[in-house]
């Protein structure tokens, strides 16, 4: 059946209010089972041995020892997992990142795995397993990386995207542009200019939940996997190529998840514990270790970005250049390519152009992290976008406001806007009291925009009305945040229900067609659009049966407020059928009902934000704290604002921990110095104010209820706003992230010098 | 290494269990006693997934040695609500969405008990400093503060 996803602009009866979330007694009791809190009859444990050097070639591994530890029921190395990627690069690289296979690329990288009856001997087994390494020069940092004397890390890498074709291997995997206009004639037209390069350290997405899962595959050729991931079917697919599995018999179960971020979109694991079950035939629980978890799972990228902006004296932007190095450790990626694109979204500029050069290093693999590569980019746009206020003395928030993208605007990655709601936020932004509220002394104020696309795809939902009328959806996105109550409400409002009459499950990759990874703010967006359509496919059954029921033509049969209407007056006083009435005679007039759903979510939305904050900078100790902090966002249509608020408060936190503290701290030897809370130190619950938020609500025309993705780009403007922050705090222009206390200390005492 | 014996009483119940030195109280809590309502998301004390409460006071269970827990009083959040009757602080928690994975969530509920049996009229302020132990990466914090000195309220009858 044909759906029509057109914003239909109706008015919403169960769309936009706060019920509780159907999962929350199980996890205010403990009942909510997450990723290490299920076991199978049997089952082993499994441990990982990792890399402690940066780089090198393994010669040779020896695991006869660990194999004769009692308890030890299999050891597998990358020899227990061969190559059956058929020369895909993205599924080679997954496979090399999960074993290693002729050198270790980073610290932590994993070498060879244990599956034995206890802890106990898994470890004992791991000290007993030889390996002879050559070890290689390394390079973590990203602008060293693409020095000339850097070690060349992969010898099969040569940069992409560039002519003539490169002939000598390079750390710099590709090279991609965007833009439009001309930029050297903007810059002619400039009155003032302001260049400037910045740097942003590697962050983690910090999930409290580690990796975990438990495999079982079975001597008859099927498997099953238990894991915490946002994406089982994506996980399924991954995890059968590289075993060899057919698709079909591998049956993946998500476990609740205990936070992903994007860290959870990529397989890390998952492909080593079905290999030591099939090598066992048992099945094997695998759980990182928090230390393994920053070591060996993906991080975002560092990066290195040199912005330059012109402005004429009237504060349009004549011109806006920047070149983006994203690292994306040992494998080629296409981190730089979505900063290059999302640099300048928020603007309407005539010349523009962003390069973006991704960056091969001996780090581990990054992964996703909510609006991936966005901040950075933002961070280094929206200081020099300030700065070049500040240059022409116009207000920051007016000069945004000139310069802003608005509908018809063409997007500096290429595309020509729809309604957007980047002018809206920085109009609330101006009129929002946080902005005139006064400043004490030592404290600063800032702002920034940001930008993510948001992503839709391909989505499955299945909708099964019960013989009491109460309905079950069926979804294939991972709830990371509150989707079954929101997606539940959108039930609900399309059938006619009461929320209370919808129970939403997650189902697995056996009971339900394929659904894309949950990542890219698709979750509500996308589900709910397959949900809809579900609903109404289901409507078209029950207007049938209600049909049958007063044996009436179909035509004359309407639905309205979750009940089936007889149209006019012809057929009497039929008093309307409600979804309790049709699906108790369902047995009587067809069997089941039940709709179903696969689309394509074409047309998400894109997404902008305007965060303002305040920080209270201490000069004796360069220590700083936000004292105050506001996000405004447009969320297209907020489901259930709640969740949408927490997504909000959500990600600035996570900004916040990125602009003030959070990095990777890597040694001269290459080796992670921080692999842990204690010393990679989050935001706690002490460090912050409460986070104030405003939802602003420009429709998206492509979702039949309006609705954008909200997840992401909360996370984009914070850098930047935090460093605009204390640069006005401080008077030094920041422009390195973590603007961490010695940083700021070494800034003030450069000014004073 | 032989096992030790350990008898306690975990949310009211006698419970004996065997376990070797160097299991920590988390370890038995999930792996020998089925309790898994506590999490592990460090195993090193900085993270506060673990928090159970121990004669009254909260510990990190992934610090704690099971041997440690003879004789001693625990509560988990399996013990936390009366029967089907939750607790106003797990009522306030979904109230005001303040978990979003909810992973976190054990952890803090046992810190905020404590807490509030301590001193039941909190600031925001000592809220915060209280539950800076327990790290939760997806909310900001924000409606977790809230829900603690809502419960506070309710738990001093100044609300329903
Ligand atoms: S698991 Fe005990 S504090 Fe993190
Ligand atoms: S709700 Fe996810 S860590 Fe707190």
């Amino acid at each position: 059946m044909s759906f029509d996803a057109t914003n239909s602009s109706k008015s919403f009866k169960s769309v936009g209010t706060r019920p509780l979330r159907p999962d929350g007694v199980d996890k205010v009791t403990g009942r909510a089972r997450y990723g290490a809190d299920f076991n199978m009859p049997g089952q082993l444990v499994a441990r990982v041995l990792r890399s402690k050097h940066a780089h090198a070639k393994i010669k040779s591994i020896d695991t006869s020892r660990a194999e004769t530890v009692k308890g030890v029921k299999a050891v597998v190395t990358a020899a227990d997992l061969p190559d059956l990627t058929d020369g895909d690069p993205a599924l080679f690289a997954v496979l090399d990142n999960c074993m290693a296979r002729n050198k270790a690329m980073y610290d932590g990288h994993a070498i060879a795995a244990v599956a034995a009856i206890d802890e106990k001997a898994a470890k004992a087994a791991l000290k007993l397993i030889a390996v002879d390494y050559e070890i290689l020069p390394h390079v973590t940092d990203v602008d060293a990386a693409t020095l000339p004397d850097a070690p060349v890390l992969n010898e099969a890498i040569f940069t992409q995207g560039v002519e003539p074709k490169s002939t000598r291997p390079s750390n710099i995997a590709n090279r991609t542009e965007f833009g439009h206009g001309d930029v050297d004639v903007g810059f002619s037209h400039a009155d003032s200019v302001v260049e400037r390069s910045y740097k942003t350290e590697q962050t983690h997405q910090g999930y409290i939940e580690p990796h975990a899962c438990v495999a079982n595959c079975n001597p008859d050729g099927t498997a099953e996997l238990w894991v915490c991931t946002q994406g089982h079917f994506v996980y399924r697919q991954v995890c059968a190529d590289l075993l060899g599995i057919e698709v079909s018999k591998l049956r993946v179960t998500s476990s609740e998840i205990g936070g992903g971020f994007g860290g959870k979109t990529h397989v890390w694991t998952e492909p080593v514990a079905l290999a030591l079950s099939r090598k066992a035939n048992r099945p094997v629980k695998l759980v990182m270790s928090r230390d393994e978890v920053f070591r060996a799972s993906g991080p975002t990228s560092a990066t290195s970005i040199d912005v330059k902006i012109g402005a004429n004296k009237d504060g349009i932007i004549t011109a806006a250049t920047a070149t983006l190095r994203y690292t994306s450790g040992p494998y080629a990626d296409m981190w730089a390519e979505l900063g290059a694109m999302t640099s300048f979204a928020c603007y309407d500029l005539e010349n523009v152009k962003t390069v973006g050069l991704e960056v091969i290093v001996n780090r581990p693999k990054v992964a996703a992290y909510r609006a991936p590569s966005a901040p950075m980019a933002a961070f280094a746009v929206e200081s020099a976008i300030d700065e070049l206020a500040q240059k022409i003395g116009m207000n920051p928030v007016d000069f945004r406001i000139q310069n802003v993208a608005s509908e018809g605007t063409q997007s500096s990655y290429g595309p020509i806007y729809g309604p957007i709601g980047i002018g809206p936020t920085l109009e609330a932004a101006k009129a929002h009291p946080h902005m005139s509220a006064p400043l004490g002394k030592n404290q600063g104020r800032g702002m920034a925009c940001g930008f993510w696309f948001n992503f839709g795809g391909q989505t499955c939902t299945d909708l099964n009305i019960s013989a009491d009328g109460t309905v079950t959806i069926a979804v294939g996105t991972v709830d990371v945040g509150g989707s079954r109550a929101s997606l539940s409400l959108i039930a609900a409002e399309e059938l006619g229900l009461s929320y209370d009459n919808i129970k939403a499950v997650v189902a697995d990759t056996s009971t339900l067609g394929y659904n894309d990874m949950t990542d890219g703010s698709r979750g509500t967006f996308s589900t709910s659009m397959a949900t809809i359509s579900a609903a109404r496919n289901a409507i078209e059954i029950m207007r049938h049966r209600a049909a049958l029921m007063w044996d009436i033509p179909l035509g004359d049969v309407y639905w309205e407020d979750g009940h089936a209407h007889a149209a006019g007056t012809k057929h009497g006083n039929l008093a309307p059928l409600s979804v309790k009435d049709i699906a108790a005679e369902a047995g009587k007039t067809g069997g089941p009902i039940a709709g179903h759903s696969e689309l394509v979510a074409d047309g998400a939305g894109v997404s902008f934000a305007t965060h303002i904050c305040d920080i209270d900078v201490d000069p004796e100790t360069g220590s700083s704290r936000v004292v105050r902090y506001t996000v405004i966002q447009d969320a297209g249509k907020a489901v259930h604002p709640s969740y949408v608020e927490g997504q909000y408060q959500g990600g600035a936190a996570q900004g916040i921990g990125w602009a003030l503290n959070e990095e990777y701290i890597y040694g001269e030897d290459g080796r992670l110095q921080n692999p842990g809370f204690l010393d990679y130190r989050i935001p706690v619950c002490s460090d912050l104010p409460m986070i104030d938020t405003q939802i602003l609500e420009i429709p998206n025309p492509k979702h039949p209820y309006g609705v954008r993705g909200v997840g992401e780009t909360s996370i984009v403007p914070p850098l930047a706003a935090i460093a605009n922050a204390v640069s006005n705090a401080v008077g030094v222009r920041m422009t390195h992230i973590p603007v961490s206390p010695p940083r700021i200390l070494a800034a003030l005492t450069d000014a004073k010098d | 290494m032989s096992s030790i014996a350990v008898a306690t009483i975990i949310n009211d119940d006698k419970v004996e269990f065997l376990c070797q030195p160097d299991e920590t109280l988390l370890d038995i809590l999930r792996n020998r006693l089925g309790l898994m309502g506590t999490k592990e998301g460090c195993g090193t004390g900085d993270c506060g997934a673990c928090s159970t409460i121990m004669d009254g006071r909260v510990v990190c269970s992934c610090l704690v040695l099971g041997a440690e827990a003879q004789g001693r009083t625990i509560e988990t959040i399996e013990g936390m609500a009366n029967g089907s009757k939750l607790h106003p602080l797990q009522r306030k928690f979904i109230e005001h969405a303040a978990l979003q994975c909810g992973i976190c969530t054990p952890g803090f509920l046992m810190a905020a008990k404590a807490l509030l049996e301590v001193n039941p009229n909190p600031t925001e302020t000592q809220i915060r400093f209280w539950l800076a132990g327990n790290l939760c990466r997806c909310t900001g914090y924000d409606k977790i503060v809230r829900a603690v000195q809502d419960a506070a309220a309710e738990i001093r009858g100044e609300t329903t």
